[in-house]
């Protein structure tokens, strides 16, 4: 596969490949990069400040304005300590772990549209480092593969609470990759693609919107699949490993989880991982439900200028990530961590059915639009869907009845 | 909706005002009563109080504090009594802070600052011997150079603990004073007690009767002043 097809959506790439496009790409590259490490440093200065907030604390505030550095100074810190490596490890795979954890969580990121098409040097290209045709499903392999970091990092601890950390972690993100799977599933049926930027221009997105008086919020595949969209929050949290489904790390049973016996920059390493994980499915969550970054474009400049072609698209993106991701915060200051069960109860017992069912109507509504289907089949399909979810609710067997039967 | 009550429960919280401080920018007053680092206290006329009796040491849950006593050399005696503190050692690395010792001592001799603000670079430092510990000829206590005190007034020792449990530190005694005077300060008023009594300047000022009778010992012990 030559690299024009696997970026076929980017201009970038139909006018041949020479120098220029090269630097364009590295560019691209170190930006997307250092955007991301900038959203991480923001994500914890945010979510410390935040739960703070929610704590009636004050928060880090010593580093930098409002504390702001001291995700930074906490990195340059972690950076200079001393690295241990246990006796019983397995020491390539043990140094070898954090960045296995790392490279997914940031190619994960390189499909997320962040702003719209720009000009760069005469040449017109998308604020996304990459946009393949297999999109999503590349997504699913990311978060697939960033699962060998922390199971290796687990494994080769050769410790038993790392080991136990990486047995959840990999057994958790089974359980929920199912979930988010068929909620991603039932967008790609009304996108009908795979792309990423595909997706964005399905919901109706060219550039910017001219005015603010011009709103089609209402093509967002947000309100279509709302219940997809809390299904994927869900999956998407919990597959992260962040709370309440923190079971990897969970402090009182695991001392640290998978991470136990690291220290210094390969701890933080994995910190770093975990925090792109979330960021990037808050963006792909954007991506796919919220329009991207679709928004008004300020009216009282040119059109196509460069606040309304480079800033505002990546303003929206940005404020989108930034909701969501407050989101994520608040759920991690309110909710305790779930036990065990529970967390397999959610997952296996109620989400992939849930998310199952909605991708099957979500499908029968696309073909019946196609197919001019009569009218009762948009009535019928979610009647039947909830009639088998209520079957299948009222099959599931109660933890009382289970614990009464191993009595 | 039970369950997600809890989301509601914080997002009010964030529109409240802070509880923590900027602590090394704000300091919060401390409580007149606040467990500090140690001194050595010694009486009007300059002689030590401690007598080496090592109830201190006995009582002390850690094991931080070392005592040998000896017998006063009869030219130049360092406390009233027959025998004096020859070897005072309270090791802040274990230290609670819970100040048992001071209840114990039967002279008053070892009280508490409200200084809570040191730190040491080896453990050396971390040893506090007579040197460091017992008051100068002011009646202040001695500044290390890896001390931090800030407020005069605030954090020199002020024994409110040791008037607050004082040896015969039954309620019935709330507002009476018996306790010896303090190189430097005199003899000390008592606190203003649970019950709002008085503070007079003298200190000598108190209640004419305990409220409630104690056996006739106490009650004598309790007067020695």
């Amino acid at each position: 596969m030559n690299p024009g097809r696997l970026l076929a959506a980017d201009p970038l790439f139909s006018n041949g490949i020479d120098l220029t496009v090269v630097l364009i790409v590295i560019g691209k590259t170190i930006a997307v990069f250092v955007l991301l490490l900038v959203l991480v440093l923001f994500y914890i200065w945010f979510l410390r400040k935040v739960i703070a907030d929610m704590q009636n604390r004050v928060g880090p505030d010593n580093a930098g304005p409002f504390g702001v550095l001291q995700a930074l100074a906490d990195g340059i810190k972690l950076f200079f300590k001393e690295q241990t490596i246990p006796d019983s490890a397995d020491r390539r795979m043990f140094l070898l772990a954090p960045y296995l954890s790392l490279l997914p969580a940031f190619l994960a990121f390189s499909i997320i549209p962040i702003g719209g098409v720009v000009t760069v040097a005469g040449h017109r290209t998308l604020v996304q480092l990459a946009d393949p045709q297999i999109g999503i499903l590349f997504l699913l392999m990311m978060s697939g593969i960033g699962i060998y970091g922390v199971m290796l990092a687990g494994w080769s601890s050769g410790s038993k609470y790392p080991l136990l950390g990486s047995v959840r972690a990999s057994a958790q993100l089974l359980s929920y990759e199912a979930a988010l799977g068929l909620a991603v599933a039932a967008v790609l049926i009304q996108a009908g693609t795979l792309s990423t930027r595909g997706i964005v221009a399905r919901q109706l997105w060219v550039g910017s919107w001219s005015t603010f008086g011009d709103w089609p919020v209402w093509n967002w595949f947000l309100w279509p699949t709302v219940i997809a969209f809390f299904i994927f929050l869900i999956a998407a949290v919990a597959e992260t490993n962040h709370p309440p489904f923190d079971l990897v790390e969970a402090e009182q049973e695991l001392v640290g989880g998978f991470h136990t016996e690291y220290s210094g920059i390969r701890f933080a390493i994995f910190f770093l991982a975990e925090f792109m994980n979330l960021i990037t499915m808050c963006a792909i969550a954007v991506t796919l439900f919220l329009g991207g970054p679709a928004g008004p474009a300020l009216g009282f400049v040119s059109a196509n200028g460069w606040i309304n072609a480079w800033i505002m698209p990546i303003f929206w993106f940005l404020t989108k990530l930034v909701i969501l991701l407050f989101g994520t915060v608040w759920v991690r200051a309110s909710l305790p961590r779930l036990r065990y069960d529970q967390l397999m109860d959610l997952g296996w017992k109620y989400l992939i059915e849930a998310a199952f069912l909605f991708a099957m109507v979500s499908g029968v509504y696309v073909i019946a639009r196609q197919e001019n289907w009569p009218g009762w089949v948009y009535v019928a399909a979610p009647v039947g869907a909830v009639a088998v979810y209520a079957i299948l609710y009222l099959c599931i067997p109660r933890r009382d009845e289970l614990s009464e039967e191993i009595r | 909706m039970g369950r997600f009550a809890g989301f509601a429960v914080t997002f009010k919280q964030m529109f409240k005002p802070r509880v923590t401080g900027f602590y090394p920018r704000e300091k919060r007053p401390k409580p007149p009563r606040f467990h500090g680092r140690h001194v050595l206290n010694r009486y009007e006329d300059g002689m030590e109080k401690c007598i080496g009796c090592e109830l201190c040491a006995g009582v002390c849950p850690a094991k931080c504090i070392y005592v040998r006593g000896a017998d006063n050399p009869t030219d130049a005696p360092v406390s009233p009594g027959e025998r004096y503190g020859f070897v005072y050692e309270i090791n802040y690395l274990r230290c609670i802070h819970c100040d048992l010792c001071v209840e114990a001592c039967p002279t008053e001799a070892i009280t508490e600052s409200k200084l809570f603000e040191f730190s040491f670079s080896n453990r050396e430092d971390a040893i506090y011997t007579k040197r460091e510990l017992v008051v100068d000829d002011e009646g202040r206590a001695r500044r290390q150079p890896w001390e931090l005190w800030l407020d005069e007034s605030e954090n020199d020792n002020n024994s409110e603990w040791m008037r607050a449990t004082s040896s015969a530190g039954a309620a019935a005694y709330e507002g009476r004073v018996n306790w010896s005077g303090e190189l430097g300060y005199g003899v000390r008023s008592p606190e203003r007690g649970q019950s709002g009594i008085m503070r007079s300047a003298s200190g000598m000022t108190a209640p004419d009767e305990p409220v409630v009778r104690v056996d006739e010992e106490a009650a004598d012990e309790g007067s020695r002043n």
